[in-house]
């Protein structure tokens, strides 16, 4: 198995990435490495090109040119040896509506190939409180559920680099909240890699220590929280994204 | 190896889940197969009485409709379930799991398998009931017929997902239509000689024409065919071909064009 020499220390590696369709340049030449163990965000606005950088980390997506790797594993051409130690979640993508909570989840149990399945789902269904959602159909759920379920899916088989587009989106601040609770977490207990693409500043002050500032495909701006405030002489990372998008010459 | 079945398998359970939800869904997998067979049952029992070629082969034209559902039933087992992924946006969740796309094109196999099992099992046994006529009096060519028949059907339900997978669900329509396009060149009510002799050529290009004359030798003059059974045989090896190239080329350019995940409803 092909693997760098920093293979250990890093868990995102991206090298010289570019993603086109036509003549529309939606990932530009990024490049940027994550340390395993760390929560970093992908900030942007919509367009910026968060989602397809995530779509290509996890091989949904192929580069037009450029380098992935993750866990040391190249993603191009071995994404299988990688796959089963990662894994996703997304408001853009769904769970089949017909069947049930853990219908679900069992299924994608089996998928991940999970030695001890029943013991895990027990585990998921606890730690998200979702025994009393267990026999209900998934297209019955309300946003909240649905994303405590997805989040469940995503965690099913103890990811060590987990991959995350608006976690949050379209629930409550409550709901919102808890799922952010979950997350660090998870994070804390397992030392897993978290990269989630976001325009929720709060969010992102909150969980992440590593935050990268994508527009137009690059990344224009990269460093912990407390930098970038510095950096732009701002109380809050939403001033920052506001200066960030509001500047053309980037 | 066996990390490669355990997937095949979990995406099995996770579509008899789907067909135990619902018994709407269960009950229509038979509902199409035994309305065919009832009027084509009726059509051939009138036509018994006023054709002498039709009252020597008793039933041959439900065998022809049975069997032909077997295909069209093929077809649709495999689209169907792959167009419940595209319904629920469940692609992007698959494919960032271990699943390789010919695991789910094998388990889309075996559940139209099961799904044409189920349609055309019923049908055949009411079959039995209405018109005393079993299909399974053919015998072991029976199970050659149906194999070949499902192989077909399997083949063009590929090539319907690669479609869908590369267009969306605007080629959807295709699913239910495609089949019928193969109709008038299988010769399942007649005999392929009656096409005009260019038409043959065409017909004797598709596995099913072979299946359907096969069974005409074997209910009329008793013979099993190897000829029919063995062009059947080969032509199905280039249309599974092509289907599955047709489905990996698809995946992969879904992958470059980014559409696992915008597809959807």
């Amino acid at each position: 198995m092909p693997s760098s020499p920093s293979a250990d220390a890093t868990a995102i590696e991206v090298r010289d990435l570019h993603k086109s369709y036509k003549k529309v340049k939606a990932v530009d030449g990024i490049s940027f490495a994550v340390p395993r163990g760390v929560t970093c965000a992908l900030l942007g606005g919509n367009g910026a090109g968060k989602t397809t950088t995530l779509s290509m980390l996890l091989g949904l997506l192929l580069p037009t040119s450029g380098h992935i790797r993750i866990l040391g594993i190249d993603m191009v051409t071995h994404r299988y040896a990688a796959l089963p130690r990662m894994n996703f979640t997304s408001p853009y993508v769904d769970l089949p509506h017909r069947l049930t909570v853990g219908q679900n989840l069992d299924v994608y149990a089996r998928l991940y190939g999970l030695r001890y399945r029943k013991r895990r789902l027990q585990q998921v269904a606890e730690i998200f409180e979702l025994d009393d959602l267990w026999k209900r159909k998934y297209g019955s759920l309300s946003a909240g559920q649905k994303t405590r379920v997805s989040l469940a899916k995503s965690l099913l088989n103890e990811p060590e680099v987990l991959l995350m587009d608006e976690p949050t989106a379209s629930l409550d601040p409550a709901s919102a909240e808890r799922v952010r609770d979950w997350l660090s977490e998870y994070q804390r207990n397992t030392g897993a890699t978290v990269l989630l693409a976001s325009h929720n500043m709060l969010e992102v002050e909150r969980l992440c220590s590593d935050v990268m500032m994508m527009k137009q495909g690059h990344i224009v701006d990269r460093g912990a929280p407390s930098e970038l405030l510095q950096r732009y002489g701002r109380t809050t990372l939403e001033q920052v994204f506001i200066d960030i998008a509001k500047d053309e010459a980037l | 190896m066996f990390a490669s079945f355990q997937r095949v398998a979990a995406l099995v359970v996770r579509y008899l889940y789907l067909m135990r939800s619902s018994w709407p869904r269960l009950l229509e997998l038979a509902y199409w197969p035994t309305v065919q067979m009832i009027l084509w049952g009726l059509i051939n029992q009138f036509l018994a009485g006023h054709s002498d070629w039709v009252a020597q082969t008793g039933g041959l034209l439900i065998g022809a409709v049975l069997l032909w559902d077997v295909l069209f039933r093929a077809q649709l087992g495999v689209s169907l379930p792959f167009f419940e992924e595209m319904y629920s946006r469940n692609l992007g969740n698959l494919f960032v799991t271990p699943l390789r796309p010919f695991e789910l094109a094998l388990a889309l196999l075996l559940i139209s398998l099961l799904r044409t099992a189920i349609g055309v099992g019923a049908a055949a046994g009411l079959a039995i009931l209405l018109y005393r006529y079993s299909i399974f009096d053919m015998g072991l060519p029976l199970i050659a017929f149906f194999a070949l028949l499902m192989i077909m059907g399997w083949s063009i339900g590929l090539m319907v997902v690669a479609l869908v997978m590369r267009w969306g669900l605007g080629a959807e329509g295709l699913a239910w239509a495609i089949i019928f396009a193969f109709a008038p060149l299988s010769g399942i009510y007649y005999p392929i000689s009656v096409l005009p002799r260019w038409l043959q050529g065409v017909a004797l290009s598709m596995p099913s024409a072979h299946v359907f004359e096969g069974m005409r030798a074997l209910v009329r003059e008793h013979y099993f065919s190897m000829h029919h059974f063995w062009s059947a045989v080969a032509l199905n090896l280039v249309y599974l071909a092509v289907g599955f190239a047709l489905f990996l080329w698809a995946h992969r350019v879904a992958r470059k064009k980014g559409l696992l995940l915008q597809m959807g409803e």
